[in-house]
């Protein structure tokens, strides 16, 4: 076995998850590579991680690590972890969403959570529809593209995910894309390593459903696209609005330190330690 | 804080909601997640001064849904949890409460009803929710509900509802009401030791041998903490001993029946009734929450005139205590079920009447409290005098 797969064996589950329900050639198995080989990198213990998923083909991945690990209701991942983090800030919580699942159904909490901060990283796998459903128009389908739908084509603006987290207040954004494999790895690391909400969105794709309604071949094909409509963070600060029009950016768009949470808490308990001993 | 010996026990006048605090933290609750709403704020705001002096959390989430994910969560991670709502809120947690169940998730849901269906009467008391606590969340599964009538119960029954939630592993929902969480009542709170406080059962077995949902003779499996070793994967779906997702019916049918078992098992435990003046009672009243306060009066008062009524306060709603129940109602004349909705728990004493006896119902909507005197004008007529 090469020694990439031994890695990635290492973190699996082996009794009676597999084989696991993403489609041949699905983006979700390089972000959980990806995943897998920046846990490795930081050294935490499997017993210290735990990955939190919501619901959709991307939610899946929580059943197939060894990890402690909890798929929660569509849209409510955040929710969960932000509880399992306030109870044990010494865990590792790892939340992995669909773009669905985090902005529509869930946007209220992914803006919440950003703007809260806990030490958390939130994993969103963007791949611009609803894939376990099949194949509807989601939050990133872009304009006039057609889905499950929106067969005459999509009347509604897409969200920016990254943009959106930076403005809302995450700690740390980074976008990359499948295509891009080692950025993800890199990206993955340093959003786990990041102490407050870090953010990566991943650009992914769903040849099965969305790739089939618009004619954008298999996931190859696919995937060659995101290689052409990818720029750098650093290249796209010296091009156009024009330029830029149909292209995305990937890399980090932000890394700012910021009061974290549970440290911000731990003043409270102080303070109401003080404020209640007086009394009995 | 250097250690003092408590001080004598002192009666304290408490509200309620206040006293539900007291009861979650005599119970171990260190989490608690909330999103403001009448009548339930109060317990919000009391949590979020004590808690944090205790070491542990408060937090205010962006809504209902948020605040039972977040408690679920903690408790996942092994401590204690409870959230606090009204109707609307309540509403809003259905779904991630079907989640508590089907992945048996101990937590503390309080529901202080308000009068609805929707916004409804925001400061005005109801029992609107009765059967929402039972079948509010999709797909069939048990469910355990506590009604509190006094301040007293709603320190005392958060304890027990803590207990049954840790004991069975299942979210525990306590119906308060308007009147009862605004109601201030002179109460001494027990020290340390003199309620009985449980917890969740632990696993014995090392990890490598851990089967996180096997079935064992109580029904309810062990439960590790996040982080202890263990690593087992949790879910909504219907899952396998193991934890893990399957669509066998020879797998699927277990769980779920299990799910059942574990609360039928222990209906000696988890179902309480209270009497008064039942032993040779004609006319039985079957109320429960703020209700049961006036129906105590009327009974008094009947009394006082002559007639022979009892009282039979509800405080476990569901499981309804059916075994609790029946015997009533095959020796007394009749029964009245006041309550502030069009007849939630009548329907159930009439299921489980049978014909045996004569059931009659007092029902309000308007956001008013039945009254001792409307009861009692009922049991008036009932007697026949
Ligand atoms: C409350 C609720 N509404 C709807 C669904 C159905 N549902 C399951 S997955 C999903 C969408 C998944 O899309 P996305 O989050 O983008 O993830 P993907 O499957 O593309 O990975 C929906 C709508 C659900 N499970 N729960
Ligand atoms: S439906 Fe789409 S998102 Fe889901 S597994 Fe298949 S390719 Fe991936």
């Amino acid at each position: 076995m090469a020694d990439v797969t031994k890695l990635i064996h290492k973190y699996l589950r082996h009794e009676k998850k597999f084989p696991h329900v993403w489609c041949p050639g699905c983006g979700n198995g390089i972000v959980l590579g990806a995943l897998i080989r920046a846990i490795d990198r930081t050294g935490f213990s499997k017993d210290d991680i735990v990955l939190v998923s919501g619901i959709g083909c991307s939610g899946r991945m929580s059943v197939y690590v060894d990890f402690n690990t909890l798929h929660t209701t569509h849209g409510r991942a955040l929710t969960f972890a932000t509880g399992v983090k306030l109870a044990n800030p010494r865990l590792q919580v790892i939340v992995v969403m669909g773009d669905g699942d985090a902005t529509a159904i869930g946007g209220n909490h992914f803006i919440h959570a950003a703007r809260r901060n806990l030490n958390l990283t939130a994993v969103i796998i963007n791949n611009s529809t609803y894939g376990m459903t099949g194949g509807q128009y989601s939050p990133t389908t872009p304009y006039g593209a057609r889905s499950a739908t929106s067969m005459y084509g999509n009347v509604e603006h897409a969200f920016s995910i990254a943009e959106l987290a930076v403005t809302a207040g995450a700690a740390w954004v980074g976008r990359g894309a499948v295509y891009h494999a080692t950025l993800l790895d890199q990206l993955m690391e340093a959003a786990i390593l990041k102490r407050g909400f870090a953010v990566v969105e991943v650009i992914s794709h769903c040849h099965t459903l969305y790739g089939r309604k618009n004619l954008l071949g298999g996931a190859a094909e696919m995937m060659r696209a995101q290689k052409e409509a990818a720029v750098r963070v650093e290249k796209a600060a010296t091009m156009t609005p024009e330029e830029l029009a149909s292209k995305f950016t990937i890399g980090i768009l932000a890394d700012r330190d910021l009061p974290i949470y549970t440290q911000e808490y731990r003043k409270i308990r102080e303070a109401a330690r003080t404020a209640l001993a007086g009394e009995d | 804080m250097p250690e003092t010996t408590p001080p004598s026990p002192r009666p304290l006048l408490l509200q309620g909601n206040e006293a539900m605090v007291e009861g979650a933290l005599y119970a171990g609750c260190r989490f608690f997640a909330g999103y403001p709403i009448t009548p339930a704020t109060e317990i919000s705001e009391v949590m979020s001064l004590k808690l944090p002096a205790l070491g542990g959390t408060f937090i205010q989430m962006e809504d209902e849904i948020a605040s039972l994910g977040a408690i679920i969560g903690a408790s996942l991670a092994g401590v204690k949890s409870m959230t606090a709502t009204s109707g609307p809120g309540f509403s809003l947690m259905q779904e991630n409460l079907g989640f508590a169940v089907m992945a048996e998730v101990p937590c503390v849901v309080v529901n202080v009803m308000r009068a609805g269906p929707s916004t409804g009467l925001p400061t005005h008391v109801s029992q609107g929710d009765v059967q929402q606590a039972r079948w509010g969340t999709h797909g069939d599964h048990p469910i355990i509900a506590l009604s509190v009538s006094t301040t007293w119960e709603c320190f005392a029954l958060t304890v027990k509802a803590f207990n049954l939630s840790e004991t069975y592993r299942t979210p525990v929902i306590i119906l308060s009401d308007e009147v009862v969480a605004h109601t201030r009542e002179k109460i001494v709170l027990p020290r340390p030791g003199e309620l009985q406080v449980l917890e969740r059962p632990r696993p014995g077995a090392p990890p490598e041998w851990f089967i996180p949902y096997e079935d064992t003779p109580r029904g309810v499996p062990p439960l590790p903490a996040f982080g202890e070793g263990y690593r087992y994967h949790v879910t909504g779906l219907v899952h396998d001993v193991r934890g893990f997702p399957t669509e066998r019916p020879d797998e699927i049918a277990p769980l779920l029946n299990r799910l059942f078992r574990k609360i039928s098992q222990h209906f000696h435990d988890i179902q309480m009734v209270e009497e008064y003046l039942t032993d040779d009672a004609e006319l039985l009243v079957i109320a429960y929450g703020s209700v049961a306060r006036s129906a105590r009066r009327a009974v008094a008062d009947a009394r006082a005139q002559g007639l022979k009524a009892g009282l039979l306060k509800l405080i476990t709603l569901w499981p309804f205590p059916r075994r609790l129940v029946e015997p009533h109602l095959g020796r007394v004349r009749a029964v009245l079920v006041p309550e502030l909705n069009r007849g939630q728990m009548s329907r159930e004493v009439k299921r489980v009447n049978q014909g045996m006896t004569k059931v009659e119902t007092l029902n309000r909507i308007d956001g008013k409290l039945i009254t001792p005197g409307e009861i009692l004008a009922r049991l008036q007529a009932l007697s026949g005098k």
